[in-house]
């Protein structure tokens, strides 16, 4: 059994290589010209927004709507690391992410005790007060933001970054703590019952989702340049928790490909962009109302699926 | 003094909020939503009462009659669309469909009128009565005074009617209401139509006080009007009016004599707060779940 | 092993269970019965820390477990099922299983994001162990299957399993035989007698089902309106005239 399990990786190991080649390739050469490279950027920044939400969201079932603050949290650390010292980016971006995290752990302990509906708002109302309390920084730009952030996430630094993410949080679920983390889910009484601490593992699944935000708020401050604290309210956190369930709240390559879709929409549409604000929300109700588990609901995509396919058609035929 | 006019002006506002804060509590207390876009209606309810005024000149009574039923209307339309269809439905799903019709509402209302805030015509003239140092201003009065009018009907509606007894006894066990009898679809619809028609006309009175609106001035009052519900505790009638005077009072106080961009944290404090200590609220009860 | 001494809890002013004392030996199975709402599975929910017993002392082992939360009373090797099954359906059967090997899982987060040997080891282990428990239970061929696709006695029988999982010296089943026909009731006394034996447990059953109670319990434990009105063996209890009219009423 070790033997495929070793086969598969190295197969997932040679396609990401692949992936990453051909993108750098044709970033460099500028056939993929300056704008759609900030495009993909940005999508590979949002898949990790995605993915960090959907741990606490769809696999620990913990409805977050302050996901923004955190990404906050790891945006301005990151980005004063910068202007005010000579760190270099990548230790400046982690620390960012821990910093988040232990926002997320300050915040969790008191409010992780709340059920469902309470925790949702207290998250909210925590991201509106780092809001406002970034606002009323003047060390940190205050409410007319901070500029002069040199612009250094380029590809292969976002690349790695999302990459490691989504393998990451994929080992944490395909884990022990991982069925624990979806027990909580599931049925949090039962879990309980079979010795699963969940207290203590919503705790870890709210942080390490946080570190993963905070990264990508420090490759966010690097890729746009300025920081305006208005851009991480909670619309920012609903922002993300539409590309969650859109994906498949308990998938994480449906927060992948939702992430890219919705990110790579809007700026493609640019024509319809006056009506992204109506389209979206609508399109988030009907989702709920006749598609709730969104595209590819709490399974994975896998290459499973088309053999099922293929399957089913000989039955057809036969 | 001073401190006697913020305190009548925050009467005021939390008179507002409590009006907001009965229809969050009436909705939570009968489907165990938290109806994100309570705020939008309220809003949709000064946008009635604005063109009620403006475009078809209809003076004060009959612009909060027609934006009270516009609003209960609408209410009713939307828990038919998007949440009747979500009754069995995780929790999950209906606060994001309520999160998504919140944001439809604001940017619907944008897309038709436009961003800039539109001025209210004055509805009523614009006095003040002194009492001794302080000075209430007539839009204030009004305020005060339709609010607590209409919290005494809401009174005779929910402990004195047949319909009222309904929405208790579907607040407290809906399942066992429906086997009782009690049509539990017109119910929940009578309970949107009242939240929503209260919080229409909040909006107008808030209108007519600040007399300008703009698609995006439900989000906040909405939120602030939601920590009241809960500070009080949710799904306690007496408690919506609690919280919402106590709400505005706390926004009116801090802004006068604190900063006006920390009364946004400090209400929000406040539901942290009260969430970590008391989650039921002031006035509420504590539920468990059957294992 | 298990000690229960006086142990009352009032809900509001309700008192559910008034001065309950209850003693359980090692390889005993006892029956809790008595009408519906007489406070059985409240008791069930004060053993497994669900609920804090407003008075009274618990012990097993000689250790004071009152007021541990659930997942530490499982620590402690006493495992439940509910009355009302609460499976984790989108989860595997087999997933359902290993839930319950992760209080004493040997590796940590970092081992699960490294995916190091002491990680692949440990997975293996908790692979065949949960494999094994599913074949005695004739679950093992729908392993991979989803817990919500799971016929109802298939759905009861993985419970116990999942119970059993977590290696319990005392195993506390709500209602086991709820939905089962005669024969599936059969089936489950003869199943609950071999769990007995082969794991070396204790059981303490809530049940309706008097065949089932009369037919493998030692020792019985009669509620009625939170207290205890009887305890004997089921001759006893068959014929004690409380009993009769407390399930009866008078006059029966």
């Amino acid at each position: 059994m070790k033997d495929i399990l070793k086969k598969s990786s190295f197969k997932a190991l040679m396609a990401i290589i692949a992936v990453f080649a051909l993108l750098n390739t044709l970033i460099q050469t500028g056939v993929i010209n300056y704008y759609y490279s900030g495009i993909i950027n940005l999508i590979l920044i949002n898949v990790i927004l995605a993915v960090s939400l959907n741990l606490i969201v769809g696999f620990t079932g913990q409805l977050c709507l302050g996901h923004a603050g955190f990404m906050a949290v790891g945006a301005y650390i990151s980005a004063i690391l910068t202007l005010k010292t000579n760190m270099p980016l990548i230790l400046g971006i982690i620390i960012g992410g821990i910093i988040a995290s232990l926002f997320a752990l300050l915040i969790g302990i008191p409010t992780l005790k709340l059920t469902g509906d309470y925790f949702a708002i207290t998250t909210l109302a925590f991201g509106e007060i780092i809001k406002v309390i970034i606002m009323n920084m003047d060390y940190l730009g205050g409410a007319s933001g901070l500029s002069g952030i040199p612009i250094k996430t380029k590809f292969p630094l976002a690349f790695i970054f999302t990459v490691l993410t989504i393998v990451i949080i994929s080992n944490i679920i395909k884990s022990s703590h991982g069925r624990a983390i979806i027990s909580i889910r599931e049925n949090e009484i039962a879990a309980q019952a079979m010795g699963v601490n969940t207290f203590k593992y919503k705790i870890y699944s709210f942080v390490i989702a946080a570190f993963f935000a905070g990264i990508a708020g420090a490759l966010y401050s690097h890729y746009i340049g300025f920081l305006q604290p208005a851009s991480f309210d909670y619309l920012q956190s609903i922002n993300i928790l539409v590309f969650v369930v859109f994906g498949g709240m308990g998938s994480l390559s449906g927060s992948i490909i939702s992430a890219s879709i919705l990110t790579f929409l809007p700026e493609a549409l640019r024509s319809i962009n006056e009506l992204r604000m109506i389209i979206y929300p609508l399109a988030l109700i009907i989702l709920m109302i006749f598609r709730p588990q969104g595209l590819l609901g709490n399974k994975e995509l896998s290459l499973k699926i088309f053999k099922n396919l293929a399957n089913r058609k000989e039955d057809k035929v036969c | 003094m001073e401190f006697l006019q913020q305190l009548i002006n925050g009467l005021a506002l939390g008179s507002v909020y409590a009006l907001l804060a009965l229809g969050y509590t009436m909705v939570y207390g009968i489907i165990n939503l938290i109806n994100f876009a309570h705020g939008e209606i309220y809003m949709i309810g000064a946008f009635i009462g604005y063109f009620a005024s403006t475009t078809f000149n209809l003076s004060l009574i009959p612009t909060l009659i027609i934006s009270m039923i516009g609003s209960a209307i609408l209410g009713m339309i939307i828990e038919k669309v998007a949440y009747k269809p979500l009754r069995n439905s995780p929790r999950i799903t209906l606060l994001i469909t309520a999160i998504g019709m919140s944001l439809l509402l604001q940017n619907g209302m944008r897309f038709l009128v436009g961003p800039n805030p539109k001025p209210y015509k004055d509805l009523i003239p614009n006095s003040f009565i002194n009492l001794g140092n302080v000075q209430i201003n007539s839009k204030t009065l009004l305020m005060l005074g339709v609010s607590a009018l209409l919290v005494l009907l809401l009174q005779f509606i929910v402990y004195k009617t047949k319909v009222g007894l309904a929405m208790r006894a579907a607040s407290y066990d809906i399942e066992a209401a429906s086997l009782m009898g009690i049509n539990v679809n017109n119910t929940i619809s009578t309970t949107f139509a009242i939240g929503s028609a209260l919080a229409g006309i909040a909006g107008v009175l808030v209108a007519i006080a600040y007399p300008s609106i703009n698609p995006y001035m439900g989000t906040m009052p909405g939120l602030r009007a939601f920590v009241a519900a809960v500070l009080g505790g949710i799904g306690s009638i007496p408690g919506a009016l609690v919280g919402g005077v106590l709400i505005g009072l706390i926004e009116t106080l801090t802004k006068a004599y604190i900063s006006t961009s920390f009364s946004d944290a400090i209400v929000f404090s406040v539901l942290i707060i009260i969430l970590l200590i008391k989650p039921s609220g002031l006035l509420g009860k504590k539920t468990n779940e059957k294992v | 092993m298990l000690a229960v001494q006086n142990l009352s809890i009032e809900f509001g002013g309700l008192k559910a269970v008034s001065n309950l004392n209850l003693s359980i030996n090692s390889k005993e199975v006892v029956g809790l019965i008595g009408p519906n709402g007489a406070g059985k599975t409240t008791v069930f929910n004060m053993l497994t820390g669900v609920y804090t017993p407003t008075t009274g002392k618990i012990s097993y082992f000689g250790e004071d477990i009152n007021g541990l939360k659930p997942y530490a009373i499982t620590e402690k090797k006493i495992a439940r099922t509910f009355q009302n099954i609460r499976l984790f359906s989108e989860l595997s059967v087999i997933d359902n299983v290993k839930i319950s090997y992760n209080y004493r899982v040997k590796y940590n987060l970092f081992d699960s994001i490294f995916r190091t040997k002491k990680f692949r080891d440990e997975e293996n282990k908790i692979q065949e162990e949960s494999l094994e428990l599913l074949k005695a239970f004739s679950l093992d061929s729908k392993k991979d299957e989803l817990a919500k696709n799971l016929s109802y006695g298939e759905q009861r029988r993985l419970e116990i399993v999942r119970a059993l999982a977590t290696k319990p010296s005392l195993l506390l089943l709500d209602e086991p035989a709820a939905g089962m026909n005669p024969q599936e009731t059969k089936d489950l006394m003869e199943m609950i007698n071999w769990i007995k034996d082969k794991f070396n447990i204790s059981v303490l059953l809530i049940e309706h089902d008097m065949k089932l109670v009369m037919g493998i319990c030692e020792k019985i434990v009669v509620l009625d309106y939170g207290k205890k009105i009887a305890e004997g063996t089921p001759e006893e209890i068959k014929n004690n005239p409380k009993v009769i009219e407390a399930y009866l009423g008078e006059g029966a």
